[in-house]
């Protein structure tokens, strides 16, 4: 059974204006088909504006669609009775690292989600202890958030939402306000909570460096998914991707220009590895 | 400039009333002002001061660091006690020209100043001694009964710890401001006081917006993180009380009740 499913997903902002009149609808999402299987690590990208954050909320039902549906694990987040289940199976985590950080200390932080989940006060300290090994921050656990660094502070993030043991965990856009060195630091969290725990992973982001490990690469523009499939079948569309105002990897630009140029090259190379033996299968 | 503001004046050391139930020194404190405030003679606020001696002692804080806490009131201080000292009708000790000192308002001028002082020292202890988020905690549990009668005891709690997380963000977004404000020419240090309240429009309209959006991604989070109020919730750092606390409390109470015995006027 897929982890999420979506048929049809639609979701409409209305627009106002001040005394309240309806000026016009935006369609943030646009029929959404999305059917995302345990254990997969998925990105999806868009420029601003393109719906996917939009879209990431939904999962967390933190919005309900304005047309069609959306099942996690099996629960229909329509269901109000569900919203506490569905928020726990999928957690997220959001652009902001100081505006979703709630504790004062870090191991007080990544305590608040089991807390709210009712857990006992022991299991509550093992799951901390557990979370912040995972990602990495067991050291600064009296510390306090302020005094953390940007992708530090996205890692405890991540902690807090591991701590309530989802299935699934929602990362949206949790780079954009990092330096390149935290983007890094989140990055490589975010695949080990994939390739060792197995958690399912929805990484949202317009990096396109961030998203070459994944099994899935969904491509939004104005509501809809326009592309998807493998990071190679994606990044393969070179042409059609600046159609979209997306970047492509600097490795795979280059290799589309030489091959452009002539050279015997593969479509979709992904990493300087790939393109240096490209290269030398060309002489 | 702004960011090295230290919030709460916790002062980090390990001793035993730092161990103490942060709900122990909220009551203590209590205690204290009632003791304070039932001493009417010597042997009182010889028995009041001797406590607190005690506690400071205890509380491994220097002397100096307390001090600190007592320079904000100062003023007040010097208020109140010229106040008392000429404003007291009685017997005329000294008298030059308009002014009469009267003993009545030399001691209750001695008397207000004491009480100050110790009032100030002995909350300072306990702000001192216990980190902002215990006392939410502490008051939140204290209070707790008062859930009974509707008042959202655990929202009121759980705002303060948010707030008290937040105004380093704050200031330090102030500073930011502040500083993109000045780059283009905003001048928050000359003219007089209508003119500098006017020049923080400019700093303090963006901070409100930022402080309401940042407010409205906090909630999305903390909803996301299924916080519910506290229906069902469990807590990370349950508050116990020890057998020290119990002891603390007996020490509070006898420390009131010898006072309220032996500080009566007529023993004078």
């Amino acid at each position: 059974m897929s982890l999420i499913k979506s048929e049809k997903l639609t979701f409409e902002y209305i627009r106002r204006d001040e005394e309240g009149n309806v000026e016009g609808i935006t369609r943030a999402v646009d029929e959404v088909d999305l059917d995302i299987q345990q254990g997969q690590f998925i990105a999806i990208l868009g420029h601003n504006g393109s719906g996917k954050s939009t879209l990431a909320k939904h999962i967390n039902a933190i919005l309900y669609p304005t047309e069609g549906s959306v099942w996690v694990d099996g629960m229909n987040t329509r269901e109000e009775k569900k919203v506490w289940d569905i928020r726990q199976t999928a957690g997220m985590v959001f652009q902001n690292p100081d505006n979703q950080i709630i504790g004062q200390v870090v191991e007080e932080d990544v305590g608040f989600g089991p807390e709210n989940l009712g857990v006992p006060t022991n299991e509550i300290w093992s799951r901390v202890e557990e979370s912040l090994k995972t990602v990495g921050m067991w050291e600064y656990r009296k510390h306090s958030p302020n005094k953390l660094s940007g992708g530090q502070k996205q890692r405890v993030s991540i902690a807090g939402v591991i701590a309530m043991h989802p299935k699934c965990i929602v990362l949206d856009e949790p780079t954009a306000m990092l330096d390149p060195s935290g983007r890094y630091e989140v990055i490589r969290a975010a695949r080990a909570l994939n390739d060792v725990e197995k958690m399912t992973v929805i990484l949202i982001t317009h990096y396109m460096e961030e998203v070459i490990f994944a099994d899935r690469v969904l491509v939004m523009d104005s509501g809809k998914v326009v592309m998807q499939g493998t990071p190679r079948e994606v990044f393969s569309q070179v042409e059609k991707l600046k159609e979209l105002r997306l970047d492509v990897p600097q490795v795979t630009l280059l290799a589309y220009e030489l091959k452009k140029k002539g050279l015997n090259i593969p479509d979709g190379i992904l990493t300087t590895k790939e393109l240096v033996n490209a290269i030398n299968n060309c002489r | 400039m702004l960011r090295d503001i230290t919030l709460g004046q916790y002062y980090q050391t390990d001793s035993l009333i730092h161990r103490l139930d942060p709900r122990t020194k909220i009551s203590g404190t209590f205690f204290f002002i009632v003791t304070i405030f039932m001493a009417k003679n010597v042997l009182g606020y010889a028995i009041a001061a001797a406590f607190l001696v005690m506690c400071i002692k205890l509380s491994k804080v220097p002397f100096k660091y307390m001090v600190r806490g007592m320079k904000a009131i100062l003023l007040l201080l010097l208020i109140t006690v010229v106040f008392n000292l000429l404003m007291t009708p009685g017997e005329v000790m000294w008298s030059f020209w308009k002014i009469n000192i009267t003993k009545e308002g030399l001691e209750n001028a001695v008397k207000m100043a004491l009480r100050l002082t110790f009032l100030i020292l002995g909350s300072g202890i306990m702000t001192l001694t216990t980190t902002p988020n215990s006392l939410t905690d502490g008051l939140e549990k204290l209070l707790g009964p008062l859930k009974k009668i509707r008042v959202p005891v655990h929202e009121i709690a759980m705002m303060m710890s948010i707030a008290l997380r937040f105004i380093p963000i704050l200031i330090e977004e102030t500073d930011k401001i502040m500083k993109a404000q000045m780059a283009r020419g905003a001048d928050f240090d000359s003219g007089n006081i209508f003119k500098r309240a006017k020049a923080l429009i400019p700093l303090l309209v963006p901070l409100i917006i930022s402080a309401f959006r940042r407010a409205g991604d906090l909630a999305m989070a903390m909803e996301a993180r299924c916080y519910r109020g506290d229906v069902g919730r469990t807590r990370m750092k349950p508050l116990h009380y020890e057998k020290r606390d119990y002891i603390a409390y007996l020490v509070m109470i006898l420390t009131l009740v010898m006072c309220i015995v032996f500080g009566r006027k007529i023993w004078w």
